[in-house]
């Protein structure tokens, strides 16, 4: 074996001795999707009947639907007959010999970012020969949970072996028909992450390394689901901070999360799928559903999110805080450059009594780019004594850039406790000329100014995640002050 | 009274000669002319618009003001060639009219993160953590500031009266040769007024100049200037000891502006 | 033609008001014409009106109210002892009129102007006429506009350029009615010229039982670099009404520190206003209501950002018992052009009993792009976790309520800098709190 792709699909079959991932044939359904198309997707994945049934039943409630509008995002309408809803897994025969016929920028941003030099090939496409380093780490890792009676596998493998689970969680937080996209994922998703906690059990580690890895190919549909039983802890940790080459334009991912009493999901976010390039040519458009559900007293669900990639980022990781004394909460640092556009923000909805929920969010336009906060808490009727607090702080850098700010508030019960503040400001000239002026350079100010406004959000991250992602920033950001 | 020697090359710290200065192609500053020498506290008064704040701005090295003729020599070195970074690290301090917040980075980092700059051009070590803190404290004893203040974010969150002491506070920390206070008594009540030109009179000395800028003739009670300076119209239309000020607070502006042709359109509302 | 008769009950003797006032200069004449007009034309409001949706004044509209201007009804300076305030000039005002004889002034700086808006305007005509209702607007507040109408007498403020006034000036404002229900119409002016510095009370007083009602309006003007802290005390009877209108207008680098404290009246309207005119200004509101049995206390707060570099604070909280109603609205408007306005607003209300109710509507209107404004509200009841912490330690269950509360009050009583108006709203704590004596020793 001598691709990328290869080697991870080993690794995985090597790792969990299923064997399906090797399955799957070299060959890609033509573009288009039909009942049809959705048939040879489930077949070739091997699933049993109740899942193609479950897709099929997305699939004719997303044909009575239309794609939403009322995003503050602009774009050229996607025809859905065009894309190729299942492609095996690319040869790498067709990328990159070595890293010398890289893009050199995208070199420079991974040295820049701290990126190993090894995983700056898997990151490029390059054909890699060696097994990576991480197998061993695989390994141990998933001796460690088995342990403990984690499940941490592909949803792929979910649906063969846990279909018990993945029956009763698939869809209850994110319903087939919850939205266009919801549904077409519902339909078509290719694969993703499973997750189970079982009671009382405290996860030994961040769910990330391992994921860094498997990430590469769930393609553009992704689909993950995380169960966490009573008393039970996790951490999970998606995406990466280096840009991901990747030919799919459209990514249309689910996530749910449940969490059950007294336990406690942590899902934390770096996005930088491509951006497009400096005129706004090419970019992924990322229209993603994610969503919790605190079903069980005391649970807490936690978002957090690092929002640097992406064309267009649509995306609003929400909780429903069902269980009495449930608290949700949303972390976001969102980052618009050139011609991007986001329009991501987060849904709470208090159901159950003494739930909190905590929204701060950060949005910075650089560029030409839009960026948009969209948020909703809504206090239910029987909802007492329900707290909510929102900060929403956009910073502006330069002219040509955009900031808007939606804050939906529905207080149906009189006990809520709302604060909400709003801030927008500009960087670039003030701030800038304070620090000069007492002696700072104008690089170290941006930095200085940029990771304090986002230092709210940081904060959540795991330290080393922080660390990356305040680099992430320094590097989306170049070259748009000064 | 010790004699004022205005315009005497021997002492000269700052040396502005017709500076001319431009703001979205309207001319805010029509020929500045004015020395200040070490030791010095130079007071400018003037109305609403007379370019005051304007001047002090192109002083620290503003980006949107074009200047338009004229030159700045401070100690030795053309002024307006610095960015406002190496101006700083050469001595020069404006106090912020209205200082500006920065959001999630604390007054003690950023004071360090600005004095080591400061040090490193001079060729001297970053200070030690412990120093920092000895110096902050000895300086913060000088504003009367609460130590809480140092923690918190820059400016953010601070009143009106908290932001300009702390403004004296920094100035206090990187020790300048010549500090350019813009309007700091603004908005004051006569208490903190006291504190803030209490500040400035300790940091007073002969190594040390000051310009301060002030609409308000009370100011120059508490700090008392070796000169008056008072600016209508974008132009310094007198230069006087401190008894200048008094005259003014006695007769207003306008016994001045009338000798302005054309000034008084520059005075606002 | 209810709406019709309802506007006469007030306006009825407004020939006989007119002829009393004949002799004053034309300005003021043309101004009580135009709130007179206004008044007529916008008659009382209704909970239709969005500004009214949770204020019904319709016991003001439909009740019958006399003007009884200066009507002692056996006053005392001795009775009037718990509303005066330690070392303040004191000008006392009984319906609406200066009492001379109740009043207590004290030597001012020169230049300093204390007295009744009557005498200002016999002797100062052009001052009060370059200011008054230069400010508060009548158009959309009928309430302004029928003050207006009626300006006769009130407090008068002017304070000179670079004057600082040590002494704080008391306004005290005394309802009384007899049998008949009174009504009064205070007219408000406060003055600081630039680099200046004052203290001014306005006090709303009353005894128990009495049924009057007092509209006032208070125009506050701070000067270039002024320091105006203005505190407004309504203690009214409980019967009584009140609907004020505040407004101030300040320039630039000005500094107002503006308190409103409310615990009387049966019906009670604050509509506080601030314009920011100028660049550089700093405006500070806060507030505490307390209400209980069926008390209504509204608060419509309207801070105005005109000019860049201005911050508004803004802190009200209230505590409502029994089943008292309190309305709290608040808007910041950030105009074109006003860069670098950081407004802040918090509304925080404790609710005592099931019964009692709130509506708190924050609502920012933003025209420009590099602001902060934040805004909170809050209405919740005593935490009982923080009961059962104090309990644990000792402390009765009702004492601890009274603890609690006190610490939810003293947020605002901590930003007052006037220590006798400080202390005195303690020591009216202490009273009220059912474990007061134990919350006294505890703090």
């Amino acid at each position: 074996m001598t691709t990328s792709t290869e080697t991870i699909e080993r690794l995985a079959s090597q790792e969990y001795k299923f064997g399906f991932v090797t399955e799957v044939e070299q060959e890609t359904i033509p573009p288009g999707l039909s009942e049809d198309v959705i048939r040879l997707i489930s077949a070739k994945k091997n699933e049993p009947e109740w899942m193609l049934d479950w897709r099929l039943e997305a699939y004719r409630g997303w044909l009575k639907m239309s794609e939403p509008t009322w995003a503050n995002i602009h774009y050229e309408p996607i025809d859905y007959q065009a894309i190729t809803y299942y492609a095996a897994p690319k040869s790498a025969a067709d990328g990159p010999k070595s890293l010398d016929e890289v893009d050199p920028e995208l070199l420079r941003t991974y040295e820049k970012l701290g990126i190993p030099l090894r995983e700056q090939e898997m990151l490029a496409g390059v054909a890699v020969d060696a097994v990576f380093d991480s197998v061993s780490v695989a390994t141990t890792f998933k001796a460690k949970l088995a342990e403990l009676g984690i499940i941490f596998c592909s949803m792929s493998e979910a649906i063969q072996n846990h279909p018990e689970l993945v029956r009763k969680y698939l869809g209850m937080v994110v319903p087939r028909r919850d939205n266009f996209f919801a549904a077409l994922n519902s339909a078509v998703f290719s694969d993703g992450s499973f997750v189970y906690v079982p009671k009382g059990v405290r996860c030994p580690m961040e769910l990330s390394t391992y994921f860094r890895i498997n990430a590469m190919n769930t393609g553009q549909f992704e689909r993950t689901l995380i169960v966490a039983d009573e008393g039970s802890y996790v951490i999970y940790l998606e995406g990466c901070t280096a840009p991901m080459r990747d030919e799919h334009q459209l990514h249309a991912a689910v996530v749910e999360l449940v969490a059950h009493d007294d336990a406690q999901i942590k899902y934390s976010t770096v996005q930088n799928w491509y951006p497009g390039d400096k005129d706004g040519k090419g970019g992924i458009y990322n229209f993603v559903t994610k969503r919790g559900l605190c079903a069980g007293r005391r649970s807490k669900i936690s978002w957090t999110q690092v929002e640097t990639g992406s064309a267009i980022t649509w995306k609003y990781p929400s909780c429903i805080l069902r269980g009495d004394g449930s608290v949700g909460e949303f972390y976001s640092v969102a980052l618009t450059n050139n011609y991007q556009q986001a329009d991501t923000g987060t849904k709470m909805i208090h159901v159950g009594k003494n739930t909190t929920s905590t929204i701060v969010s950060k949005g910075i336009s650089a560029g030409r780019g839009q960026n948009t906060y969209r948020g909703q808490v809504k206090i239910m009727k029987n909802a007492d004594n329900a707290r909510n607090f929102s900060q929403c702080d956009s910073m502006l850098i330069g002219d040509q850039c955009g900031a808007h700010t939606f804050p939906y508030i529905d207080v149906q019960n009189p006990t809520a406790r709302m604060e909400h503040e709003a801030s927008t400001s500009k960087i670039g000239e003030d701030q800038i000329f304070y620090c000069n002026s007492r002696g700072i350079d104008t690089e170290d100010a941006v930095s200085m100014i940029v990771n304090g406004f986002c230092k709210e959000v940081f904060r959540e991250l795991p330290m080393e995640f922080a660390v990356e992602a305040q680099k992430l920033l320094e590097v989306s950001l170049e070259g748009s002050v000064g | 009274m010790r004699p004022i020697e205005i315009g005497s090359k021997l002492y000269a710290m700052l040396s502005i000669k017709n500076l001319k200065v431009e703001v979205e192609g309207k001319e805010i500053l029509q020929g500045i002319d004015l020395e200040v020498g070490r030791g010095e506290v130079h007071a400018i008064m003037g109305p609403n618009g007379s370019g005051k704040s304007t001047l002090a701005q192109v002083l620290a090295g503003r980006e949107e003001y074009e200047v338009t003729g004229g030159s700045v020599i401070y100690e030795g070195h053309d002024l307006l060639e610095l960015p406002p970074e190496e101006r700083a690290r050469e001595g020069l301090f404006l106090a912020f009219q209205y200082p500006v917040e920065i959001p999630g980075v604390s007054n003690t980092y950023f004071l360090k993160a600005a004095l080591n700059a400061i040090r490193k051009h001079r060729g001297e070590k970053e200070i030690d953590a412990v120093d920092f803190l000895k110096l902050v404290r000895e300086k913060m004893k000088l504003v009367k500031m609460d130590e809480s203040l140092l923690n918190r974010p820059v400016n953010d969150g601070f009143s009106g009266g908290e932001k300009k002491r702390n403004e004296i506070f920094h100035m206090a920390v990187l020790d300048p040769k010549l500090a350019v206070l813009d309007e700091t008594d603004s908005g004051l009540d006569i208490d903190a007024l006291r504190i803030v030109a209490d500040g400035v009179n300790a940091m007073r000395s002969p190594e040390r100049a000051f310009i301060v800028i002030t609409h308000y003739q009370r100011l120059l009670t508490y700090i008392v200037p070796d000169v008056v300076h008072v600016m209508v119209g974008g132009r310094i239309v007198r230069s006087g000891g401190k008894e200048l000020a008094l005259e003014l607070e006695e007769k207003g502006y306008a016994w001045l502006e009338q000798t302005v042709t054309g000034a008084a359109a520059a005075v606002g509302a | 033609m209810q709406a019709v008769a309802e506007r006469v009950s007030l306006l009825a003797d407004y020939d006989d008001f007119a002829a009393t006032v004949a002799d004053q200069p034309s300005p003021i004449a043309d101004l009580r014409r135009e709130g007179r007009e206004r008044f007529a034309a916008l008659g009382f409001p209704t909970t239709r009106q969005e500004a009214w949706r949770k204020t019904n004044v319709r016991r003001i509209a439909q009740g019958s109210f006399r003007r009884a201007p200066g009507e002692l009804h056996g006053l005392s300076r001795a009775r009037l002892e718990p509303f005066f305030l330690p070392d303040c000039a004191e000008l006392v005002f009984v319906n609406g009129r200066l009492a001379p004889e109740l009043s207590q002034p004290r030597q001012l700086p020169p230049g300093v102007i204390a007295t009744s808006l009557a005498e200002a305007i016999a002797e100062h005509p052009d001052l009060v006429a370059e200011h008054l209702g230069r400010y508060a607007p009548i158009d959309q507040h009928p309430f302004a506009a029928l003050n207006t109408a009626f300006i006769a007498d009130g407090a008068f403020v002017y304070v000179p350029r670079g004057t600082v006034v040590e002494t704080p000036i008391h306004f005290l404002f005394v309802g009384t009615a007899g049998e008949e229900a009174t009504v009064s119409y205070p007219r408000n002016l406060l003055l600081a010229a630039e680099s200046s510095q004052v203290t001014v009370i306005e006090s709303y007083a009353g005894f128990g039982g009495d049924r009057y009602f007092t509209c006032p309006v208070t125009e506050i003007v701070c000067g270039a670099n002024a320091v105006v802290d203005h505190y407004k005390m309504q203690e009214e009877s409980i019967d009584a009404f009140h609907v004020a209108m505040q407004q101030s207008h300040q320039r630039r680098s000005s500094n107002l520190f503006s308190h409103s404290i409310s615990h009387g009246g049966a019906l009670v309207r604050n509509d506080i206003r601030a314009m920011l005119a100028e660049e550089g200004i700093d405006c500070t509101l806060n507030g505490l209501y307390l209400a209980r049995g069926t008390q209504h206390v509204d608060h419509h707060m309207w801070v105005d950002h005109k000019a860049p570099h201005c911050n508004s604070y803004e802190l009200y909280k209230g505590v409502l018992e029994g089943s008292s109603r309190a309305v709290f609205n608040g808007t910041i408007y950030v105009h074109p052009g006003a860069q670098k306005t950081d407004a802040k607003q918090s509304n925080r209300n404790l609710l005592l009993s099931r019964d009692a109710l709130v509506s708190s509507n924050p609502q920012l209107e933003i025209f420009a792009d590099d602001v902060r404004c934040t805004h909170g509200s809050t209405t919740g009841h005593l935490e009982e976790e923080a009961i059962f912490y104090l309990r644990t330690r000792g402390i009765g269950e009702e004492a601890a309520k009274s603890l609690l509360t006190f610490a939810f009050a003293a947020e605002v009583l901590q930003e007052i800098r006037l220590e006798s108006i400080k202390k005195g709203l303690e020591e009216f704590l202490f009273t009220r709190l059912p474990k007061g004596d134990v919350v006294r020793q505890a703090v």
